[in-house]
């Protein structure tokens, strides 16, 4: 199964095994990683599940409308590489993605 | 039934889904430090209501994508979670939830978030086999198994559920869908004129056939087991193999009106969600709360009303201190490929303005009243729904003067210009968490 690291602001990290077709906020939240919300459920509602992506640079699919307009709802600057993990569904070409959270979801 | 005496929490919850279990996760977020109880009368772990009607019952989501919060969560922030428990009976003066049981359970605060059920079709026949409803995740898991073999289907109630159980009854199945709404349009609770037509030409588009103003007024079933179909007030016979009930919900109030609290369209309580008992708060679904924008007391059915009433309650008892409950109110609903996005109350407005071409499937439609603008609605149109949601969260001052009916209305006007030029930053979402 893939796999994606989820690295904290305190220099913690957390490794998650994500079935395929699982989204990297659903794969959070059932693994209990801190730092993702998901406040809306993946539904493009809130921002509350943003994270940068660290690897790999450019992820296709790029960003929607919809989540390219929610992103500047996110608590934290937005960066290039800023994406809401809700749209990032695990395959296996995205097999040891990183991700970084960020300090505050609210 | 003999009582016997259960354990004593600082906070008991009652009511597992989005509501119950933001308070309980926010108390902790909060820094309180007392035992909590989060009970629920459905058997399965807290999940996500949203996609019942959406990606679970199209089956692209499965249980387990929708549950709220993996194994280990509730154990790690000292959360004692009750699944399939039900709460009978409420001891105001003793301090104690009774529950199915037979525990009485004590309380230091109560919390209720029992949420809502399923309108009843008021009609003979609705007691029928194959008449069904949707508010849980078993309701939605029979629907799945039964629109995969059904081939005509009535939905009764062109609301939210009864549009996004439409659009995927059509689309995913496959079925013949017919929509029956008694009043003379689609979604007339909970979207502006315009957005509705837009749904309207949307969900016939995928297919389904809708007749408005249209009662019904018997469920039929031959062999008095199923139902095979409804006839109209009019006498018409529409045939169906399936019939699912949207018709709207009615909110949980028994527990709290039987030991003596009010409720009137759900539980009373003031604008800091207390009700006339000091220790005893409602949240979600079930709360009926004077309007912080001069709405009224409103009962609003929305994810974004049971977390931030969650988190607001959740901070009341973490620190002892009551503010107003504020937050602004959005609601969204998924039809096939249409996006509705709305936000704010707009019952009670005098004019609305359109924002480009509903022909073209992506427009907003603002609502004003005496010229303030009260909200909006967006169909497919995510840019002027984050625009409005960023200006309602900032100061009417800021951003009042250029956002009128008439500045809205001519030509060139742009809402994301506006919001970008006049709102704050970011929207003022509840304070971090």
């Amino acid at each position: 199964m893939p796999w994606v690291t989820y690295q904290h602001r305190d220099g913690t990290s957390d490794k998650v095994d994500v079935p395929v077709g699982t989204s990297i906020m659903r794969a959070a939240l059932a693994n209990n990683v801190p730092g993702i919300v998901g406040e809306c459920g993946g539904e493009l509602m809130c921002a509350t599940c943003h994270v940068y992506v660290l690897t790999p640079r450019g992820l296709d699919p790029g960003l929607s409308e919809d989540e390219d307009e929610m992103l500047d709802f996110a608590a934290c600057p937005r960066r290039p590489e800023s994406r809401l993990s809700c749209q990032i569904r695990m395959r296996d070409e995205l097999d040891g993605l990183i991700v970084e959270t960020p300090e505050a979801q609210n | 039934m003999a009582r016997t005496l259960g354990a004593r929490y600082d906070v008991v919850i009652v009511g597992a889904g989005k509501a119950g279990v933001q308070t309980a996760s926010s108390l902790r977020d909060e820094g309180f430090t007392g035992e909590i109880l989060l009970i629920g009368d459905e058997a399965s772990a807290p999940y996500d209501r949203p996609p019942l009607s959406k990606s679970f019952l199209s089956g692209q989501e499965s249980l387990d994508d929708i549950t709220l919060h993996g194994q280990g969560f509730y154990e790690s922030r000292r959360i004692t979670l009750s699944t399939g428990t039900s709460a009978v009976g409420l001891d105001r003066a003793a301090g104690n939830l009774l529950l199915d049981d037979g525990q009485a359970i004590g309380y230091g605060r109560l919390v209720l978030a029992t949420g809502a059920r399923a309108r009843p079709l008021p009609l003979s026949g609705s007691e029928l086999g194959r008449v069904v409803g949707l508010r849980t995740a078993a309701d939605a898991t029979f629907l799945r198994k039964a629109l995969a073999t059904a081939g005509r289907v009535v939905v009764v109630g062109g609301g939210f559920i009864g549009l996004e159980v439409a659009a995927v009854a059509a689309r995913t199945y496959r079925c013949e869908v017919v929509v029956v709404e008694a009043l003379p349009r689609l979604m007339s609770r909970s979207a502006l004129g315009p957005s509705a037509s837009g749904a309207l030409r949307n969900v016939e588009s995928l297919g389904a056939r809708v007749l408005t103003g249209t009662a019904i007024a018997a469920v039929h079933g031959s062999d008095g087991r199923d139902a095979d179909g409804v006839t109209t007030a009019n006498g018409d016979f529409i045939p169906a193999d399936l019939v699912i009930c949207g018709v709207g919900v009615l909110p949980n109030t028994e527990l709290a009106e039987a030991a003596g609290l009010a409720a009137a369209n759900g539980v009373l309580v003031d604008d800091t969600l207390r009700t006339a008992d000091p220790r005893v708060w409602a949240v979600g679904d079930c709360t009926a709360f004077p309007s912080a924008d001069g709405a009224g007391i409103v009962r609003l059915e929305s994810l974004q009303n049971a977390t931030d009433q969650g988190r607001h309650v959740a901070r009341a008892l973490a620190t002892g201190t009551a503010e107003p409950y504020c937050a602004l109110p959005w609601f969204w609903s998924d039809q096939g490929d249409l996006r509705f996005q709305s936000v704010g109350l707009t019952d009670g407005h005098d004019r609305t303005v359109v924002l480009g071409d509903p022909g073209s499937g992506s427009f907003s439609v603002l609502a004003f009243r005496e010229g303030r603008l009260l909200g909006g609605d967006s169909v497919n149109a995510a840019n002027d729904h984050r625009a409005l949601r960023r200006l309602l969260a900032t100061g009417r001052e800021r951003w009042e003067a250029a956002v009128t009916p008439e500045a809205c209305a001519a030509p060139g006007f742009v809402l994301r210009d506006v919001a970008r030029r006049l709102a704050e930053p970011r929207a003022a979402a509840p304070r971090s968490i």
